[in-house]
């Protein structure tokens, strides 16, 4: 059974649907990205998976139905969503955005030994973290936004467009930091992402959407190699 | 010089529980963005439930104190549940006028109850003043310094050292993010509101014995907490307490020293709010928020 399943899920924004019925799955352990244009229902699709938008169709997760689950009771079921623009707690230290991070954790002891799991992803968080998070670069706060949601275990990771804002070098290690997080942490990985020839680098497989709906799904591999896929989502 | 001293201390006394009910309009204007007016009654109601524990039921005062301040606490925190949250998804005008509403139910309600004759509120300290260096102190003074400094001191040490305050100011702060982060911003705001509850009711309850116990004992009391939080910085807590020590020695002062301000001194409390939000809107600690236009 896959670990988080979509069965003909739409959302709106006031008189406005956003998503016209989408089903998709993600398997335990894997990467999975969804691709597509500005406008496509990709955000949506995420903050509906975490219930931060209202939402009709079945959400399953971990075997369990997600429906009249609150947003952070979803957080406490292991779905660890960054969302777009990151959710910086701004005005608090980058400690104490770790801390909050943890907040759904009762093992304390284990709690302890994870702020150096994430602090050896992500070096500089260690040195920076009396520091006011806001203070932070783009890419800091991006380190620090996936950093807090690993910190609460959960087994789920929905990432909003990790590479929004950055410099090219800092995304290519950025990318490389969740691919070894899902390796390592055993965290499964749903990820947004304008870049799709980036995304599909990284993912296992993709899911194609427009204008509310799945177009195209498959192996990563398979649709970085397709004519159409290639010509408009990766330019070249 | 002892005189004046005399006065400071007496005025630290009265702001003491100025800072407390200041910092309990803080706490649930940092939560929601508007003053609870019904807070003044809401301590008031608690001291009313202090007095019936010692007077009639012969309750030793530290314990119900600390029951008054619990039951506070809790009904205050079901009130914001099963009342205000339904409100909370409309206008924030709807939500004030629900504490306004609040306001004259619980002052009603108290009348109704325990009448409107003022009666005495025992104080556990004794009314003999000690003499340091030559200046008469009140032990009651120190006492209610002390149990100020007490409850304001571990305000601090739960938003600032726990795990549980860190989720308050994030949920206060940032509600969305909270929620992504497992935070039940409701369920932090109804903490909150028996918070300031709490703190409230020790403000009363150390007021009741200068001011004597009736339903409208706090209705002063609130406008100077209101303007010790606008002096202060309506967000922020040391604010709330700097301003409610500050106004309570001025208050004194004034009352010494001034004697033809004496009756005027709710104006002085009210101009000073007006003076504040025209020189300095966001008082001596509170944050300055730029607005791009």
């Amino acid at each position: 059974m896959a670990l988080l399943e979509l069965d003909k899920v739409t959302a709106e924004y006031g008189p406005i649907k956003a998503l016209h019925g989408i089903t998709l799955k993600v398997e335990q352990g894997e990467i999975v990205a969804l691709l597509g244009a500005n406008g496509a229902g990709k955000t949506t699709t995420l903050r509906a998976i975490s219930g931060s938008v209202a939402r009709g169709g079945s959400v399953r997760f971990d075997g369990r139905s997600m429906a009249g689950v609150a947003v952070h009771e979803a957080a406490q079921r292991g779905i660890g969503h960054v969302p777009e623009g990151r959710g910086t707690l701004v005005q608090l230290s980058v400690w104490d955005n770790l801390r909050m991070g943890a907040y759904t954790r009762r093992d304390g002891r284990q709690v302890e030994k994870d702020y150096d799991v994430v602090f050896d992803y992500f070096p500089i968080l260690r040195t920076r973290r009396q520091q006011a998070a806001g203070s932070l670069s783009g890419g800091e706060q991006q380190m620090l936004a996936i950093a807090r949601a690993l910190m609460a275990r959960p087994k789920l990771l929905l990432l909003d467009e990790p590479s929004l804002g950055l410099a090219p070098l800092l995304v290519k290690s950025i990318f490389q930091i969740v691919r070894s997080i899902n390796r390592n942490e055993s965290v499964a990985v749903l990820l947004v992402e304008q870049n799709a020839a980036l995304a599909l680098n990284v993912a296992h497989r993709a899911y194609l959407l427009e204008t509310g709906r799945v177009v195209t799904e498959g192996q990563a591999s398979d649709m970085a190699r397709d004519e159409s896929i290639r010509r408009a989502y990766l330019g070249y | 010089m002892t005189y004046f001293l005399q006065q400071v201390v007496s005025g630290l006394a009265a702001g003491g529980a100025y800072a407390s009910l200041a910092l309990a309009l803080v706490l649930i204007y940092s939560a929601m963005g508007l003053v609870n007016f019904a807070q003044g009654e809401f301590a008031m109601f608690a001291t009313f439930i202090a007095w019936s524990l010692m007077v009639s039921l012969h309750v030793p005062y530290g314990i119900a104190f600390v029951l008054a301040v619990v039951l506070a606490m809790v009904g205050a925190a079901v009130i914001e549940r099963a009342i205000v949250r339904p409100f909370e998804r409309g206008p924030q005008l709807s939500v004030v006028i629900v504490t306004l509403a609040l306001l004259a139910i619980v002052n009603g309600s108290a009348g109704f109850i325990w009448g409107y004759v003022p009666k005495p509120f025992p104080t556990p300290f004794p009314q003999s003043p000690v003499v340091i260096a030559g200046v008469y102190i009140s032990i009651q003074d120190i006492g209610v310094i002390a149990v100020s400094i007490l409850v304001l001191g571990l305000m601090y040490l739960l938003f600032n050292h726990t795990k549980l305050g860190l989720a308050m100011r994030t949920a206060a702060l940032y509600p969305d993010s909270a929620r992504l982060l497992g935070v039940s911003v409701g369920g932090m705001l109804a903490i909150g509101w028996g918070l300031a509850s709490g703190v409230g009711a020790v403000s009363g309850i150390l007021l009741a014995p200068s001011l004597f116990l009736e339903p409208n004992m706090m209705q002063q009391v609130v406008i100077y907490a209101f303007a010790a939080a606008v002096l202060g910085g309506i967000d922020s807590p040391i604010g709330a307490v700097v301003g409610g020590l500050l106004l309570g020695v001025l208050l004194a002062l004034i009352g010494a020293y001034i004697p033809v301000l004496a009756d005027l001194r709710l104006a002085v409390a009210l101009l000073l709010i007006v003076v504040t939000l025209v020189l300095r809107p966001s008082g001596l600690f509170g944050q300055v928020h730029t607005r791009r236009v």
